[in-house]
C-alpha cells in the first residue's frame, strides 16, 4: 500500500517536472518578448509620470488635457480610425459577400485579389497612392480627359488621401475574417428560411447577416485597433495635415527628444489598444482575431 | 443572357439580374485592389523624371540609379541580411515555444500564449520607441544585431499562431507511438512531428521575412548609421519627392514578394 503511494507521488512529480521542461522550450521565446518589448514599454511607462525636474509628476498627462494641440490629435486619430472602419465594413462586406457565394475555385481565384495587396510592402502601395492621387497623377490626368472635372483635385496631402491609401491597406483584414464567417454559414438555413415564404431580402437579414457577424465583429476590431497605432500611410498620404497620435510620438522623440512627452501618449495609445481588445474578447477569442488576418 | 439574369443564384432564388449591381461593384473593388500597386511597375520604365503612365519613352534609367547607388545597394543589403537573419532566429524559437504550449499541459500556457502574441497588438510605433531606449543602453543601437532581435520579436506571433494550429491539426498519438517504441522525445519530434508540420514551418519562415523585409517604423528608430534597412530609406525619400527610383525599388520589391508567395504556394501547401 505504501510503496504503491510512494509510486504514485514519483510518477506525479516526474509528470510536472516534465511539463516544466517542455514549458521550458518556449522560454526563449518568452525571454525575447520580456527584454525587446515588456521591459522597455514597462520603463516608457515609468518615464512618462517624471517631470522636467526628475520626480514624479503628472505634467505630461496633465498636458495632453489642457492643450488644444493634443485633443486634436486625439480626434483626428478617432476620426481616421472610425472613419476607415466604416469605409472598410462599407466595401468589403459585400465584398466578401460576393466572394462566398462563388463556387471554390473561382472564390479562390478572387481571394487572390485580396491577398496580394495584403502581402505588398505597405511603403510600396502608399507610394503607388501618392503617384496616382497627386496634382499631376493620373487620376487627375485621366478625370480631366474624360472631362469628369476641370481643375486638377487635391487628393493627397489631406485627409481624403489619407483614408483612401488607409483603407486600401484595411480591406484584408477585414474581408479575410468575414469571408470565413460566411464560407462556415450552412446553406441549409437560407433554403429553409425561403421555403417558409422569407423573400431574399428578409433572409438574408434575419438569417445570413446575424450568423455572419461575428466575422464582421472581429474583423472590425481588428481594423480599428490597427488604424488607432497607424503610421507610414497618414505620414506620406496625410502631409503634415492629418496627425495621428503616433507621429506625434516620433516627432516628440525625433524632432524635441522629449521622452516624457512621447511616452505618455503611446501609454495612452496602448491603454485605448488594451481596451478595444478587451471589449473584442468578451465577444470573439483574441486567437481568431489574430489568426483572422492570415 | 436573358435567361441567365432570370435563374436563380442562391439558395434564396435571388436571381442573377437582380444582383448585377453586387456583381459590379466587386469587380471595381477587386479591380482597385490590385491595380494601384501594380501601375508602379511600367512607371518604373519610363524614361521621364515626371511618372506618368504609359511611358512616352521606355528605359532602364531608375534602375541604372538604383543599381549605380552604393547607398541604395548598402540599404538593399541590409535589409536582405536582416530578413534573412530573422527568418533563421524567428522561426526556430517560434515553433519550439509552438511546439512548447501545445505539449505542456500547465495552467500558464494560456498567459504564456497571450504573452507571445502581445507584439502583435501592442502599437508598433510603441515597440520602436521602447527598442530604441533599450538600445541605447544595450549599444546595440544601428546595428543587424538589434535589428533582427527587433524584427523576430515582429515575426513570433505569426509563427506560434501558424505553427500551433498546425499542431492542433497534429495526432499527438504518432509522438508517442515513436517514444514509446524508444525514441527520446528530441527524435520523435525531429523524426515524426516536424514533417508532418513542414508546411507551416515553411509558410512561418517565410512570413518572417517578410515581416521584417517590409517593416518600415521599428527600422526608422534602429536602423541608421552604417546599416540603414531600404524600406527606412525609402520612406525618408518619399517625404522629400517623388523620386522615380523608387518606382524601380518597389517593383524590385514587388518581385521579391510575389516570389514568396510563389514559393509559399510551392512548398507551404495545405493550409495557411
Amino acid at each position: 500500500m505504501a510503496a504503491t503511494d510512494l509510486h504514485a507521488a514519483d510518477l506525479r512529480r516526474d509528470e510536472r517536472l516534465e511539463r516544466w521542461k517542455l514549458f521550458g522550450l518556449a522560454s526563449p521565446a518568452i525571454l525575447l518578448v520580456l527584454v525587446v518589448l515588456v521591459i522597455p514599454v514597462g520603463w516608457l511607462f515609468y518615464v512618462s509620470f517624471v517631470g522636467a525636474d526628475g520626480n514624479f509628476s503628472l505634467e505630461n498627462y496633465e498636458r495632453m488635457v489642457s492643450r488644444k494641440s493634443y485633443l486634436r490629435i486625439f480626434v483626428t486619430t478617432f476620426q481616421v480610425s472610425i472613419l476607415t472602419t466604416v469605409l472598410c465594413i462599407v466595401i468589403g462586406y459585400p465584398l466578401a459577400y460576393f466572394i462566398s457565394q462563388l463556387p471554390t475555385r473561382w472564390a479562390n481565384l478572387c481571394l487572390v485579389t485580396v491577398l496580394l495587396p495584403f502581402w505588398t510592402s505597405l511603403l510600396v502601395r502608399t507610394y503607388a497612392w501618392l503617384v496616382l492621387l497627386q496634382k499631376q497623377g493620373l487620376v487627375n490626368q485621366w478625370a480631366i480627359s474624360l472631362g469628369l472635372w476641370d481643375e486638377p483635385l487635391k487628393f493627397v496631402h489631406n485627409m481624403t488621401g489619407t483614408l483612401i491609401g488607409m483603407v486600401h491597406i484595411m480591406l484584408p483584414f477585414l474581408i479575410l475574417p468575414v469571408y470565413g464567417a460566411m464560407r462556415a454559414i450552412d446553406k441549409d438555413y437560407l433554403k429553409a428560411a425561403s421555403n417558409l415564404g422569407a423573400s431574399p431580402r428578409r433572409a438574408f437579414w434575419t438569417v445570413f447577416f446575424p450568423l455572419s457577424t461575428p466575422g464582421l465583429f472581429a474583423g472590425s476590431l481588428m481594423v480599428f485597433v490597427l488604424c488607432l497605432g497607424f503610421f507610414v500611410t497618414p505620414a506620406v498620404l496625410g502631409g503634415g495635415r492629418v496627425i495621428m497620435v503616433s507621429m506625434k510620438i516620433v516627432s516628440n522623440i525625433e524632432l524635441f527628444v522629449n521622452w516624457g512627452a512621447a511616452s505618455s501618449l503611446g501609454v495612452v495609445l496602448l491603454v485605448l489598444t488594451v481596451i478595444v481588445l478587451w471589449i473584442a474578447s468578451r465577444f470573439t477569442r483574441l486567437e481568431q482575431m489574430a489568426g483572422g488576418g492570415h | 443572357m436573358l435567361n441567365w439574369l432570370k435563374s436563380p443564384a442562391s439558395e434564396t432564388q435571388v436571381t442573377h439580374g437582380q444582383r448585377l449591381w453586387l456583381y459590379a461593384f466587386a469587380a471595381i473593388i477587386m479591380m482597385l485592389l490590385v491595380l494601384p500597386t501594380l501601375i508602379v511597375i511600367p512607371m518604373s520604365f519610363s524614361d521621364s523624371q515626371y511618372l506618368e503612365f504609359p511611358p512616352e519613352t521606355w528605359s532602364l534609367r531608375w534602375y541604372r540609379n538604383y543599381f549605380g547607388s552604393a547607398e541604395w545597394m548598402q540599404a538593399t543589403a541590409t535589409s536582405l541580411k536582416t530578413a534573412v537573419l530573422t527568418m533563421l532566429v524567428a522561426t526556430p524559437i517560434g515553433v519550439l515555444a509552438a511546439y512548447a504550449l501545445h505539449a505542456s499541459r500547465l495552467p500558464y500556457i494560456r498567459a504564456a500564449f497571450v504573452l507571445l502574441i502581445t507584439p502583435m497588438m501592442v502599437p508598433v510605433v510603441l515597440i520602436a520607441v521602447g527598442a530604441f531606449y533599450a538600445y541605447v543602453k544595450l549599444q546595440i543601437l544601428y546595428t543587424i544585431t538589434g535589428l533582427v532581435l527587433a524584427h523576430s520579436l515582429l515575426a513570433i506571433p505569426l509563427v506560434v499562431i501558424v505553427t500551433g494550429s498546425a499542431l492542433q491539426g497534429f495526432d499527438m498519438n504518432l509522438e508517442q507511438a515513436a517514444r514509446s517504441l524508444g525514441a527520446p522525445r528530441w527524435r520523435a519530434f525531429l523524426t515524426i512531428t516536424l514533417p508532418q508540420i513542414r508546411f507551416a514551418v515553411v509558410t512561418s519562415m517565410l512570413l518572417s521575412f517578410l515581416a521584417s523585409f517590409d517593416e518600415v517604423v521599428i527600422a526608422m528608430f534602429i536602423s541608421g548609421g552604417d546599416n540603414p534597412t531600404l524600406t527606412r530609406n525609402m520612406f525618408n525619400a518619399l517625404r522629400d519627392q517623388i523620386d522615380p527610383t523608387i518606382a524601380a525599388i518597389s517593383t524590385i520589391m514587388i518581385l521579391i514578394t510575389t516570389l514568396m508567395m510563389v514559393l509559399v504556394a510551392i512548398f507551404g501547401r495545405g493550409k495557411t
